[in-house]
């Protein structure tokens, strides 16, 4: 049996009150860190673990909170980032939803390991059911002495204040976060300075993804080096993978970084297979915004080895034959479901979620969704193709937040991999123009 | 107590050397050198505080970091927003990735700009408008529907054409910091957004001209100036009043004998000097109410300055002369601005150019 971090107690019925999460051995690691560890020590443990970043960028969390700043008289912040909006993930509303007590508990850890006083949840605003599910928990942790002033007499004080977001995708973006949360406009700020040493409030702050901050208890409760000992290589621990798309069993599933892409998607434990007589075409691995990748090249490396669900080995091979893990939105496209279609509808959201605060991303999102939208009804020209790669590149790593690398990427992915099919798009307009015609040429099915 | 004069870096950038204060940004440093060397902006402005960082336009390499860390940045880099390190080493227009991302930022200003400088009053002093001719394209690659909107009277004195706008913020952040109260600011989200006063709600305090000076594009118009004139048809002139809220100091913009604007006092870099009250700008519109203090410096290779004579220049020989008639010697593979063309016989001209050898008129 796969080892479980974060979904072990989930399916205990009544796991979302105080008592049977206690139960079943809650809230012993905020006894843990707070009666028997310093700050110091619960950071460095969290730095042995070698968690990176669960919210897409993957950027190690120890090291993240090792650069805190820590001026004398300014009080530090930790924001939870729960603006989970990224197309095919859904894994952070799982979690809260179902266990809401683990975030509060690895929220508190995490405060105290950061000296923050008041933290906060920046839930996106659609989750409201979710929102109260977590309210409510945080007033059983109180009630039970977890939370508020002087935490199991150990004299720290910690208030935790849950804020909904407005339901901007660009709030999922730390800075905007920040902004959004001092009751501005989502804006995402120009770095540097950094959240950590000028964040929310023009304090120090950390921004956490939920499962980013979910880890700490296990961690706090088992050790660092157990931690690290799960998973492969420099992808530590386990991750929430929401598998959607055209498999067997969509969900939300905690595997042991490492599992073979295949094995992912075929084994009955996880996605159970493409869905019954059809044919696997392509995926994308991590949310909307990481490169799509052909079947074949999704399974194996570019070297005929297998490709692994870890960070590394996801993006082996950079962007010509690799993509990311992201926020592990792993959405799964058979041969019925048509790329240029695909591609279109994902430039349509970051076109809409754009914050039009700077040129490229303004402007550019919305010229390829109009190039795109005109190719797949059949009005495409044979220049467009080029002109997608020209725009994105354009766009790609000009703009003032990675909104609008995620953009450019899936566009450039999908012409990268697919030209044929946007080629067909063009020169067949009324074929492709048919309710559910799909390019039916040479392509890599599995 | 001694004044410890701070340690000044050196930075390169397009291969000049230039020593600056330590946290001087890459855009000041290249100010410093000259016109040629500094990037565009559109949006960033000295004068307020929080701006930069959001059209693009200043975009540049970092070929190295610091003499500690001379590794490259990764990205190009926002030149008005970075600061300088001792030894760093910036491209700027001698960098083809450069040249291509401010060639692609044009392109994405343009595409839901009307294009409408024949009739627009800023024609001839907007900053799009140089950006695009050093870095735009004849042609467009766009073919769908431009974004557009309804003027609007935003107070009085203002009107807000919004279908012009880049979204520079500038007027935003003038509003903030200049004026108590701030009523207008960026509505909606992506290409959808677009400055308003949230139901036409008239900006009225005593210094809301001010954002028409701000504005790098044509989008806040001066309606006591609004289609009276063409900028390069007038004559500024520099000139102050006794006022009781602004500095007085202004510049008036003549045609003939009438004042028919009047402008803050902005410096080489379009950037407002002294901002001033709407009294000064929209009231006092006559000679009568100013001291003259003589004709504004402007640039010779401005259009305001086309065809006026000017007291405090000597007029440049024909060498320097066509030295200056090279916009664009960088795209120019003819390259001459090597030559020191004083140096060249006159004869050399006299075929192309036969004016070259009569005296100067």
């Amino acid at each position: 049996m796969a080892i479980k971090i974060l979904t072990e107690h989930i399916n205990v019925p009544g796991i979302e009150s105080f008592d049977v999460y206690r139960k079943q051995g809650g809230y012993t690691a905020v006894e843990k860190a707070i009666k028997t560890m310093t700050p110091d020590a619960i950071v460095e443990e969290v730095k042995k673990a070698g968690v990176r970043g669960r919210g897409g960028a993957g950027f190690p969390m120890g090291m993240k909170w090792s650069f805190l700043a820590k001026p004398e008289g300014v009080p530090r912040y930790l924001v939870c980032n729960a603006d989970e909006s990224e197309p095919g993930t859904f894994k952070d509303h799982y979690l809260m939803k179902n266990i809401p007590h683990l975030l509060i508990e690895g929220m508190i850890i995490s405060s105290f390991a950061l000296g923050a006083n008041k933290s906060f949840i920046y839930v996106r605003g659609e989750l409201m059911y979710v929102i109260h599910i977590l309210e409510k928990a945080i007033a059983e942790a109180k009630a039970k002495g977890f939370l508020g002033k002087n935490i199991l007499g150990s004299g720290y004080d910690l208030e935790l204040v849950v804020q909904p977001g407005g339901g901007a995708y660009i709030c999922g973006e730390e800075t905007a976060l920040l902004e959004s949360l001092e009751g501005k406009r989502g804006n995402p700020r120009n770095k540097p300075p950094f959240p950590a040493v000028k964040g929310l409030y023009q304090s120090p702050t950390v921004v956490n993804n939920v499962e980013s901050i979910a880890t700490t208890a296990w961690i706090v409760n088992n050790g660092g080096d157990a931690y690290a000992a799960v998973g492969i290589g420099r992808s530590t621990g386990t991750k929430l993978i929401s598998a959607s798309g055209h498999i067997n069993k969509p969900g939300v599933y905690e595997i042991e970084l490492g599992v073979p892409v295949e094995d992912f998607i075929y084994a009955d434990e996880w996605c159970g297979g493409i869905r019954t007589g059809h044919k696997f075409k392509a995926l994308v691995a991590g949310g909307s915004s990481v490169p799509i990748l052909p079947a074949n090249l999704a399974l194996t490396l570019a070297n005929g080895e297998k490709r692994l669900m870890s960070y590394e080995s996801l993006s082996d091979g950079g962007f010509a034959t690799g993509t990311m893990l992201g926020s592990g939105g792993f959405i799964v496209f058979d041969e019925t479901s048509c790329i240029v279609r695909n591609t279109w509808n994902f430039s349509r959201f970051y076109h809409h979620e754009s914050c039009g605060q700077c040129s490229p991303c303004r402007e550019g999102t919305g010229w390829m969704e109009k190039v795109l939208h005109r190719i797949e009804y059949g009005h495409g020209h044979q220049q467009d193709i080029d002109l997608l790669v020209d725009v994105s590149k354009k766009i790609e790593g000009n703009t003032i937040c990675p909104l609008g690398d995620a953009a450019a990427w899936p566009v450039a992915s999908a012409i990268r991999h697919f030209r044929d099919e946007f080629q067909w798009h063009i020169d067949h307009p009324s074929e492709a123009t048919q309710p559910g015609a799909v390019y039916k040429g040479e392509m890599a099915l599995v | 107590m001694e004044d410890v004069k701070p340690q000044l870096v050196k930075v390169t950038i397009d291969g000049i050397e230039v020593e600056v204060e330590p946290g001087t940004t890459i855009l000041q440093a290249a100010r410093k050198i000259g016109p040629a060397v500094a990037p565009p902006a559109m949006c960033y402005y000295q004068p307020l505080k929080g701006s930069g960082g959001k059209c693009r336009a200043c975009l540049v390499r970092v070929a190295a970091g610091s003499a500690k860390d001379p590794r490259p940045m990764p990205k190009l880099v926002a030149s008005c927003l970075t600061a300088v390190q001792d030894g760093m080493v910036v491209e700027n227009e001698t960098n083809p990735q450069v040249i291509d991302a401010r060639n692609g930022i044009v392109e994405f200003l343009l595409l839901n700009h009307p294009l409408d400088c024949p009739v627009c009053d800023q024609a001839g002093e907007c900053d799009l408008q140089n950006f695009a001719f050093d870095h735009g394209k004849v042609t467009t690659r766009y073919e769908e529907d431009r974004r557009t909107f309804e003027k609007q009277d935003i107070g009085p004195y203002i009107q807000l054409h919004m279908t012009r706008c880049i979204l520079c913020y500038r007027c935003v952040f003038t509003a903030d910091q200049i004026t108590n109260k701030r009523v207008h600011g960026v509505l909606g989200r992506g290409d959808a957004s677009e400055i308003g006063t949230y139901i036409e709600k008239a900006i009225d305090n005593d210094f809301s001209g001010n954002v028409i000076d701000v504005c790098p594009v044509g989008a806040l118009t001066d309606k006591t100036y609004r289609f009276k004139n063409r900028v390069w048809f007038t004559k500024p002139v520099d000139a102050h009043r006794d006022c009781p809220t602004c500095s007085g100091k202004v510049t008036l913009w003549y045609r003939g004998e009438d004042v028919i604007r009047v402008t803050a006092r902005k410096n080489e870099w379009n950037e407002v000097e002294e901002f001033i009250c709407n009294t000064c700008r929209f009231d006092k519109k006559k000679t009568s109410d100013w001291t003259i203090e003589g004709p504004t410096k402007v640039s010779r290779s401005s259009v305001i300055s086309a065809n006026k004579y000017r007291a405090d220049t000597i007029k440049p020989s024909f060498g320097q002369r066509l030295a200056a008639a090279e916009y664009k010697p960088i795209h120019d593979e003819r390259d001459t601005s090597q030559l020191d063309i004083q140096q060249l016989p006159p004869e050399r001209f006299a075929k192309v150019l036969p004016s070259a050898m009569e005296p100067e008129p």
